[in-house]
């Protein structure tokens, strides 16, 4: 077995890819300036938020949110062993490395962190919500911007005799920037409590793994996880829809499968247009919801592809008409989730560690909503709103003939933006042909051709040199890798006897039928029954979930969304294999062994 | 007449009537321990037989003016005594209940002629059921009704063992003061068998229940001649979180002539799991149930049962307070000894578990 894995700078750039390098700016990117630094490090690909090719605009999430996190441990929070996650782009996949702390620091960074973090844990539901009332007013402002074509002149009252003194040309490019600013707002918003939210987690988790060697994974994640979260709420949404077309007799209007039809039934009665009314309000917020991590412009978004919830909701209509009533037992996860809790506590020894249980649990129970609920404020809503306003931006560049269609905007990264912008903003100034129509056409051709050649390419799950143990405690946490996880890439995933082993994500037992869905448009090829092979999954693919017996990803830890609303679900699932999709088939009989973290291939 | 008592029907007030052995098993049936099916005859049973027909006066004339220290003596005039009662008719009411009983237990053990243990469960006004243990006899395999009702003569005749009598003659008890419960119950016909601890032995965790398993009958685990399958099982959650299926060499199984015997396994038996995931999980509940009804960890045996349903076949055979962790004095965990929150945070971020020795 090799003790490394390739170096960065031996992977070689797929055939069509040539030249990929120009859709990154270069301090994303592997260079001969600090060949020696990065060569020396180990970088595994982050499957769990980006397992697909970022395009040039996309790559801006990738780089906001790892500047974030890092900028919390580092400079906010003075995280004592960690500093941040160095992020680069390989043939258009994310690769990351964490950075840790300078040992001599650790001292001084221990007095600052305990000062720093102490606050947001003694504050922690002031500060939250506030939060709240920052997230919110965030997804206001984004709201607000709007891309309009320039007007061929400005409005008299409002521009001119306003004496406001800026017109539209300055206002389309002050609102691109401030898309921009809040986009990082947002990321630097979501690591204001995550970490702090994951070390309380990890307090507890150690503490009874201490108290308990043996103590499943899954039981310390169950005593923790909150009953109703917002993560679940689009879901229950479509039950609620469901049901209510059930009971207001709309329920028909579904059955010919295509949106334009039901709408048009559903107008033709006062409960069909009440059935509507309804739906819109559901739709704002939680309906703001990527059918992907909400990290791609492509992932849909079912409030703009609204036949997507509108197939979850004719599947739950049509679990309702067999009788199962759709219902979370609220009561019943409760009382589990005290009953775990009184048993464990009693099998403790002493009073000191039954105080301790509760202090940490309680402290756990706190922090933990952030993390279950902050996924579905940030990474679907707000970015709901950034996509969409991004294609409406690039919308006014098609009618000028930068481009043939509004997606071309992702091809082009977000400083190439502000200098289209410009070239517009001229042309429509002087006015004078804008350069862009000569010159955008033909790059955004070539991007899509390198997009294609480098999705076609399967990324090494880990780059360079692995230390002897992972110890970064978000590491293992949020991505699942550990000095397992990289030993068994090392021997390429699938062990003798044909097994992946990954995280004990959600437990059970099941054999059965595969399939492996590698985008989300996939996702409506799964059949009744079958086990969901996939890169990863995302918190708003729940709806199959009643469908499917298993899940196995590529990719994830234990706290990983996928993994939170496996186990919502009740389904099995192991995550984290780094060779799922590459190594199942569709097809192929498999079982897969949530309890144990293991995968076994049938056939 | 209550003649006969299922070992679910037991309830507190019945324990003179059934004696110490019946009762536990009564009582560990009631605590959802399922020990292998059965009933008792009671000491009503015995009483009507034995006034039937006047056995006080055969017992006054055998044992007027014995000598306790004339061993000759005491044993013949017990083996007298002992023919008497095996002789003796049992109450025909008494006697159709014990053979309704034994059918019903065949029915529930789907086996005609259930194979059963046959065993003295004695009970005295006079003195602890301890003075008595060992001292009365047991029966093992008994097939067929009409050997049971053979079988449950000689239990009370063993009322009368040389020991038993000496004894109760140097104590002053009374003689008609001892009566005799008997048990029946099913023998187990161990598809797989073994131990269970309500810790794991290897580190004390007490959320666990480690578990032994090998086929057939225990013996071999509890000897240590057979490497058993080891299973660790969460107390709270039933997660099987760990399995080690080992090459068991041998067997021990049921010979024809209902003897014990040691059998060679090929490969694919010898390496094949002795226990499923379902019954892993029963035994831990059972484990579980057993220690928190006795208060303390337990370390029992247990075996699947050939003949009952899916679901039942788990019985447990024995059940003994664990002695190894159990005196320990309890120590805080390591995570409960930082004063404040904010140090264990920042101790569990600068020593990450993954880093730990495990």
């Amino acid at each position: 077995m090799a003790d490394r894995f390739p170096s960065p700078f031996d992977i070689p750039t797929p055939e069509g890819a040539e030249g990929w390098q120009d859709m990154y700016v270069y301090s994303s990117l592997f260079s001969e300036a600090r060949h020696d630094y990065e060569d020396s490090l180990f970088w595994f690909q982050d499957g769990v938020h980006w397992p697909q090719v970022l395009t040039p605009w996309d790559a801006t999430f990738f780089e906001f949110a790892l500047a974030s996190l890092s900028q919390y441990n580092t400079r906010h929070l003075q995280v004592p062993p960690a500093n941040g996650i160095a992020f680069r782009i390989l043939n258009g996949y994310g690769y990351l490395t964490p950075v840790p702390a300078d040992p001599e620091q650790i001292e001084a960074r221990v007095a600052n962190f305990m000062d720093r973090a102490g606050f947001y844990f003694m504050n922690w539901d002031d500060l939250y919500d506030k939060w709240m009332v920052k997230i919110r007013g965030l997804v206001q402002e984004l709201e607000a911007v709007n891309f309009d074509p320039l007007p061929e002149i400005e409005d008299a009252d409002e521009v001119v005799k306003s004496g406001s003194g800026l017109g539209s040309g300055y206002r389309i490019q002050e609102n691109y920037r401030t898309l921009i600013d809040l986009g990082l707002k947002l990321w630097n918003y979501h690591f204001e409590f995550l970490n702090l939210g994951y070390a309380a987690y990890l307090d507890f988790f150690g503490f009874c793994k201490t108290a308990f060697p043996n103590i499943p994974d899954l039981a310390i994640a169950k005593m923790v996880a909150g009953v109703e979260v917002d993560l679940f709420r689009p879901d229950e949404e479509l039950k609620r829809l469901a049901r209510l077309a059930v009971d207001s007799g709309v329920a028909d209007a579904f059955a010919s499968g295509d949106v334009d039809t039901t709408c048009q039934i559903l107008k033709g009665s006062s409960a069909g247009e009440a059935w509507i009314a309804s739906f819109q309000e559901s739709a704002e917020p939680w309906f703001n919801f990527s059918t992907g991590s909400g990290f791609y412009h492509a992932d849909k978004i079912w409030i703009e592809n609204v036949e997507v919830p509108f197939g979850f909701i004719s599947n739950y209509i049509g679990k309702l008409r067999e009788g199962d009533d759709l219902a979370r037992p609220m009561e019943a996860i409760r009382a589990e989730r005290d009953r775990m809790v009184n048993e464990y506590s009693e099998l403790l020894l002493t009073d000191e560690d039954r105080e301790a249980f509760n202090g940490k649990l309680g402290l756990a129970r706190v922090v933990f909503p952030y993390v279950e609920n902050h996924n579905f404020y940030v990474e679907h809503w707000s970015h709901s709103v950034i996509w969409r306003k991004m294609r409406q931006l690039g919308e006014v560049f098609v009618k000028e003939g930068f481009w043939a269609d509004a997606n071309d905007i992702f091809y082009l990264k977000r400083t190439e933006v502000e200098d289209a912008l410009w070239d517009y903003y001229v042309s429509w100034a002087t006015p004078e042909p804008a350069a862009g129509p000569g010159r955008w056409p033909a790059i955004v051709k070539k991007r899509q051709d390198i997009c294609a050649a480098l999705a076609k390419w399967k990324p090494a799950p880990a780059l360079g040199v692995p230390p002897e143990v992972i110890t970064e405690p978000f590491t293992v946490m949020l991505w699942g890798i550990t000095s397992e996880s990289t030993k068994a890439w090392l021997g390429g995933g699938e062990g003798a006897d044909g097994e992946l082993r990954g995280m004990a994500a959600s437990a059970g037992v099941v054999e059965g039928i595969a399939r492996v869905i590698l985008t989300p448009d996939q996702i409506g090829e799964m059949q009744q029954g079958e086990i969901l092979v996939a890169p990863l999954t995302a918190p708003s693919w729940a709806p199959i979930f009643g469908k499917i017996q298993a899940t196995v990803t590529d990719t994830g830890g234990m706290m990983s969304h996928a993994a939170i609303v496996c186990r919502e679900y009740g389904l099995p699932a192991v995550t984290g294999t780094g060779f799922a999709t590459a190594t199942i088939k569709t097809g192929q009989r498999i079982r897969v062994d949530g309890s144990n973290g293991v995968v076994t291939l049938l056939d | 007449m209550t003649a006969v008592m299922w070992f679910e029907g037991y309830w507190d007030g019945m324990k003179a009537e059934v004696g110490g052995k019946a009762a536990s098993l009564g009582e560990m049936t009631g605590a959802g321990l399922p020990v292998p099916p059965g009933f008792a005859l009671t000491t009503t049973a015995f009483r009507a037989s034995r006034d039937a027909c006047d056995l006080d006066a055969t017992l006054a004339r055998l044992l007027y003016e014995l000598d306790v220290n004339d061993m000759a003596m005491v044993s013949e005039r017990c083996e007298a005594i002992r023919q008497e009662i095996r002789a003796m008719p049992i109450d025909p009411i008494a006697e159709q209940a014990l053979r309704s009983a034994y059918e019903e237990l065949g029915r529930r053990c789907n086996t005609v002629d259930v194979p059963v243990a046959v065993r003295s469960s004695a009970t005295s006004e006079d003195s602890p059921d301890a003075s008595f243990a060992g001292e009365h006899d047991t029966y093992l395999w008994v097939r067929g009704a009409d050997n049971v009702v053979d079988a449950v003569r000689r239990c009370w005749a063993s009322l009368f063992t040389d020991r038993a009598t000496c004894y109760r003659v140097e104590m002053g008890y009374e003689h008609r003061s001892v009566e005799m419960s008997v048990v029946v119950q099913k023998m187990v016909r161990p598809i797989a068998a073994g131990v269970a601890f309500t810790l794991n032995p290897a580190d004390g965790d007490r959320s666990t229940v480690a578990i032994d398993s090998a086929w057939g009958f225990g013996e071999g685990v509890v000897s240590g001649e057979i490497t058993p399958d080891n299973y660790l099982v969460d107390k709270v959650l039933f997660e099987i979180s760990k399995r080690k299926v080992s090459r068991k060499e041998v067997e021990f199984r049921l010979s024809d002539h209902d003897t014990v015997e040691k059998v060679e396994l090929d490969d694919e038996r010898g390496s094949a799991p002795s226990v499923t995931d379902a019954q892993l999980k029963s035994i831990a509940r059972l484990a579980r149930t057993a220690e928190k009804h006795y208060r303390c960890p337990q370390d029992i045996e247990w075996a699947v049962d050939a003949d009952l349903l899916d679901g039942v076949n788990i019985v447990l055979l024995q059940a003994r307070p664990e002695t190894v962790w159990s005196k320990k004095v309890p120590t805080p965990s390591a995570g409960a000894a930082h004063g404040d929150m904010m140090s264990s945070i920042v101790s569990t971020l600068m020593n990450p578990l993954s880093s730990r020795s495990t």
